[in-house]
């Protein structure tokens, strides 16, 4: 038998049938939140019919919740269309059905892509599907992951299944050892600074090499959810024991009779020796700094020692467009050195970067300083309730707080703004998130990419600062 | 969902690169339950000068003269060429519902993100792929005529301009299928049922933790 890429090996193992090369693909475990089930559930109820395997589905509500005034519950939703949303899941998964359901303000809620692996529902070897594109994230347990629109979202309820066609494999390795202060987020952003935002259009990316082993399962989360803003709807990393340690325990991982049987399958999912991708890109870890965007598009990125570029020296004229157009939303100059860059607000959270070794890291940096006068707000927001329980019991609350950070619930908050939590027109905020985008964050609202301990040296210096130098 | 077959559309160039799925939809029109009704804020920060918000009555709003939909010559066009990386970020389909709902039946751009580029298939459109030069070759002529109009035949795989120059392109065959048919996805895969089912049951034997 010929050698397989873990991508062959996940994608192989779920063929149902296949026909012309597009493929029915058998989905074990389907996440579900708020905003993009509804239409789903309407149109099974419309059809009149049922869930394939409720037994599949994982659900919570993150992307609408507010991060604070939980006191007052549900009535705490100013925005009525978003409180109804939250209610309107309520009521599927009642009528329908769930594993499990970590409704607003449980002790479980928080963040899809941080509640899933958490408890144990994301596993190795596992296709896992979520109408959210950052479903990426679940592959750094060698599962096969991505995100679906909502009419997939229905598809899978009703059927079990995805028509897909196989996509092509491309292995990102990045050997050696990463500096001081450099982090899962900083090769994330190199990546695709160095590939760009279509790069991994096509491809399946499993993320390889030293540097990538040496990660923590929060570390290869981050950076598998990045993997879409290279334009790779899956990123992987090869199950080893980091994966295997990060699962045991955990509410919804296999119980001690199966147990020794899942490690012995688990352990084959790496890609073998001698496997074939349509395409390699190496990156060296030394090489690799602290990260910081500049521009509208997370591919617009450069290290903490770098400057704002000069689209006068693109040659080609697209690129010299967009580059244009994102310095006159972020209102910056070229050849402005990054560092000489001041900040209107922090956010330290999102599905990227809100798990307890982010918060610790971010903690770290911020301990006994305070959040710079400038900055008029600092914005921490942990994953998921158990991650602030967490942080809670390690006293990293007190530290933020003491900071002078605001200490909030956990959601998807100011990643996305759908709460109430986003930036002013014109303001301008060092983010732990994944995007860039213009008004992303909230309309008018400037948005520069970065690390936790990055975002946590801006809060306390005004500014962006190399870490490094703290 | 409806059948797609040929089309003779009025054509509007968005000339940006990597337009992503926040600038078609942004998020705060996401809290919608239903999946209709999102055209009016299509390309919401764009189009109007104010700050849109779900239940405002958007003909009253003022819209941004210099944004390239509002322009009087494109009024009306049901075909949109934009450039490369188009729909890229997030997964949400109120961005093709809302392109949809606002008319549009075909993108024609040189590379589209890969989730975006699926759900416009679900709804009844078709984003075409075609090389950057002939991309950029209809963005020249689009923008040099008033009314300029494409053919676009699914049958032929064409693209026909108004001066009688044709394009090809490649569509997947089991997609091109469906769309010409309006076939749902779910009917077609629900005539499988017998192999998911067989699927299933070896799947648990070999993998039982998966099913606890």
């Amino acid at each position: 038998m010929s050698a397989k890429t873990l991508y062959d090996k996940l994608f192989d193992s779920h063929v149902v049938t296949e026909e012309n090369g597009t493929a029915l693909i058998y989905i074990d475990r389907h996440l579900v939140h708020e905003v993009t089930s509804p239409q789903a559930f309407e149109g099974l109820r419309l059809a009149g019919r049922k869930p394939w395997r409720k037994d599949s589905i994982v659900a919570t509500a993150d992307h609408n919740t507010p991060t604070n005034g939980w006191e007052k519950g549900l009535d705490g939703i100013a925005d009525p269309i978003a409180r109804i949303q939250i209610e309107t899941l309520d009521s599927n998964i009642k009528e329908f059905g769930a594993k499990a359901y970590f409704p607003f303000m449980d002790k479980g809620q928080g963040i899809v892509h941080v509640m899933g692996p958490e408890q144990g529902a994301t596993l190795p070897g596992m296709t896992v599907v979520c109408g959210d594109s950052h479903t990426s994230t679940h592959g750094a347990f060698g599962a096969l992951a991505h995100g679906i629109g909502t009419s997939e979202v229905e598809h899978v309820m009703a059927t079990q299944c995805l028509v897909q066609k196989k996509s092509k494999a491309m292995l990102v390795r990045v050997d050696g050892k990463l500096g001081r202060g450099v982090t899962a987020k900083d090769i994330a952003l190199a990546i695709i600074g160095k590939i760009g935002t279509a790069g991994g259009t096509g491809y399946a990316i499993e993320f390889g090499g030293s540097a990538i082993r040496a990660l923590s399962m929060e570390g290869r989360m981050t950076l598998c959810n990045m993997a879409i803003e290279a334009g790779a709807r899956a990123g992987m990393v090869a199950v080893d024991d980091t994966t295997i340690d990060y699962i045991k325990g955990r509410p919804y991982a296999p119980k001690a009779d199966q147990w020794d049987a899942a490690v012995n399958y688990w352990r084959t999912l790496v890609s073998d020796d001698g496997a074939k991708f349509d395409s390699t890109v190496t990156l060296q870890a030394e090489q690799i700094q602290p990260q910081v965007t500049w521009g509208t598009s997370p591919e617009m990125v450069v290290g903490i020692d770098g400057v704002v570029p000069d689209p006068t020296k693109e040659v080609d004229a697209t690129k010299r467009g967009s580059m244009e157009r994102a310095l006159q939303y972020m209102d910056l100059k070229a050849n402005t050195p990054m560092s000489a860059i001041a900040i209107d607000k922090v956010f330290i959270g999102s599905c990227t970067n809100s798990r307890i070794e982010d918060l610790r890291a971010a903690a770290l940096v911020a301990k006994g300083k305070k959040v710079a006068a400038n900055v008029k707000l600092a914005l921490v927001v942990p994953g998921s309730g158990l991650v602030k329980a967490q942080a809670e019991a390690e006293g990293l609350d007190k530290i933020f707080k003491e900071a002078g950070f605001e200490w909030r619930e956990p959601g998807c908050s100011m990643c996305l703004a759908m709460n109430a939590d986003r930036l002013s027109p014109g303001e301008r905020c060092a983010s732990t998130s994944n995007r860039n985008f213009e008004g992303r964050q909230g309309q008018g609202g400037r948005t520069h990419l970065v690390s936790p301990e990055m975002a946590a040296a801006a809060a306390v210096a005004g500014h962006f600062v190399d870490v490094r130098s703290l | 969902m409806q059948a797609f077959n040929t089309l003779n559309g009025l054509v509007v160039p968005l000339d940006r690169a990597n337009v992503d799925t926040d600038a078609i939809i942004p998020k705060q029109f996401l809290k919608s339950i239903k999946r209709s009704g999102f055209g009016p804020n299509a390309f919401d920060e764009w189009r109007y000068l104010d700050h849109g918000e779900p239940g405002m009555d958007n003909s009253k709003r003022q819209l941004n003269p210099d944004f390239v939909l509002n322009k009087s010559r494109y009024q009306g066009a049901s075909v949109l060429l934009a450039r490369e990386n188009f729909g890229c970020g997030s997964s949400r389909e109120h961005a093709p519902w809302a392109l949809e709902d606002y008319g549009f039946r075909v993108i024609i751009a040189p590379s589209f993100a890969d989730i975006f580029f699926n759900n416009c298939f679900k709804n009844g459109m078709l984003p075409i792929v075609l090389d950057a030069a002939s991309v950029d070759h209809l963005f020249k002529e689009c923008e040099a005529t008033e009314g300029y109009q494409l053919k676009i035949a699914l049958q032929e795989q064409t693209i026909t301009t108004p001066g009688g120059q044709v394009f090809k392109f490649d569509v997947d065959a089991f997609r091109k299928h469906c769309l010409l048919n309006g076939l749902d996805d779910i009917g077609l895969t629900m005539q499988h049922q017998d192999k998911i089912k067989a699927f299933e049951a070896q799947h648990q034997k070999a993998q039982p933790w998966l099913f606890n």
